[in-house]
């Protein structure tokens, strides 16, 4: 016969029995790697991306404005995390604190004069969270006027006389 | 009769939805998972309820680490050789073919122009040992500035500008960064922060 015969087993029925394969496969190891890849991704993935704060600094050469004193409340970020805060060109210069109960009141009670002008004028020894605590509570409070001022020699008057007499 | 016979469960259980849902999640983290690169310097940001997110292409980021020393970056790769090219050619330092490519793909850095090329010539690995001492930003000497404006030049109406500080870090260093910006007429930027937790933990 021309047939070429491809197993020694079935020459002697003569019939050709295709070998039937198993049509399943193990697929344990592929379900190891994929939870292996699972694990990894879950662990090395970090979901908190970092957020950004808009700001917009007034250019130096423009024109300024006056503003009236009864309408700017002042707050001056010390060193050590301390904040003072005063109305127009003081006297009665308080301390308070970055907390909700600290300058977020304080925020909250100047805000029914329309006019309001926060005036941030951050020490040069104070740390970059406070400027940033403080423009956060400006977000929060919903104050559209303020503004990051130099502390100038009259600011620093106004705050030390205030300490000196505590 | 009186033969109990014990129904054996088969032990085999179909765990296709479970790979199905095991291969979903690994395609969801592989798509979304970038890798961070390891930083220069680490820097401790502030928390604030923004909400808005850094965007992850034109962008520009100037570091300022705990002690003041000040880093810079940019994406793209392109526009970053572009960049370097002209720093060198205004400050007199000529960058060969390989350094412009080693500076293209590494992260931020903190050195003045003239220390670029030893450190562009370093291996990456060695990179990571140096340390950098900062971008000169003062009044005297202020190659920030020029850094920002050839970073503008290349991307000019796209690129964001973000200023990412320490927590700890001084307001002056602070200061003189945004004065720097300021002073390049660019007066609307950003400050990286982090989303604050639910409870705001109380500062003494």
């Amino acid at each position: 016969m021309a047939e070429v015969s491809q197993n020694s087993g079935n020459e002697k029925t003569g019939k050709v029995r295709s070998k039937k394969m198993s049509t399943k496969i193990d697929m344990t190891p592929m379900v190891d790697l994929a939870f292996l890849l699972l694990t990894f991704f879950i662990l090395t993935t970090s979901f908190n991306k970092p957020t950004i704060m808009e700001l917009v600094m007034p250019d130096n050469t423009g024109t300024t404005q006056p503003v009236n004193k009864d309408n700017v409340l002042n707050l001056v970020l010390g060193e050590n995390n301390k904040l003072f805060w005063f109305e127009g060109l003081g006297p009665g210069v308080n301390e308070t604190d970055y907390s909700k109960d600290g300058v977020r009141k304080i925020l909250l009670s100047h805000r029914q004069n329309k006019n309001l002008m926060v005036l941030i004028k951050p020490q040069d020894n104070s740390k970059y969270e406070n400027i940033v605590d403080v423009l956060d509570e400006m977000e929060i409070t919903a104050i559209q006027r303020y503004a990051i001022m130099e502390y100038s020699t009259d600011d620093k008057a106004i705050v030390n006389a205030a300490i000196v007499n505590r | 009769m009186g033969k109990i016979k014990v129904h054996r469960a088969t032990p085999s259980l179909d765990m296709t939805p479970m790979v199905d849902l095991a291969f979903l999640l690994v395609t969801f983290f592989m798509l979304t998972t970038t890798f961070a690169d390891t930083p220069v310097v680490v820097v401790d940001i502030p928390k604030s309820e923004s909400e808005i997110i850094l965007p992850d292409r034109d962008r520009m980021i100037i570091t300022v680490a705990k002690d003041g020393r000040v880093f810079f970056d940019m994406d793209n790769q392109f526009n970053r050789m572009e960049m370097l090219k002209n720093m060198g050619e205004k400050y007199g330092v000529t960058f060969t073919e390989q350094e412009l490519r080693a500076f293209a793909v590494m992260n931020e850095f903190g050195v003045p122009i003239r220390s670029l090329p030893q450190l562009l010539d370093l291996h990456p690995d060695e990179r990571k040992t140096v340390v950098q001492n900062g971008i000169p930003s003062d009044s005297v000497n202020n190659e920030l500035a020029d850094w920002v404006v050839y970073a503008r030049l290349t991307n000019p109406s796209k690129l964001r500008i973000a200023v990412k500080g320490d927590r700890e870090t001084n307001y002056k260093v602070v200061k003189q960064v945004i004065e720097t910006l300021i002073n390049r007429k660019i007066l609307r930027f950003n400050l990286i922060t982090g989303l604050e937790a639910e409870a705001p933990k109380p500062k003494s």
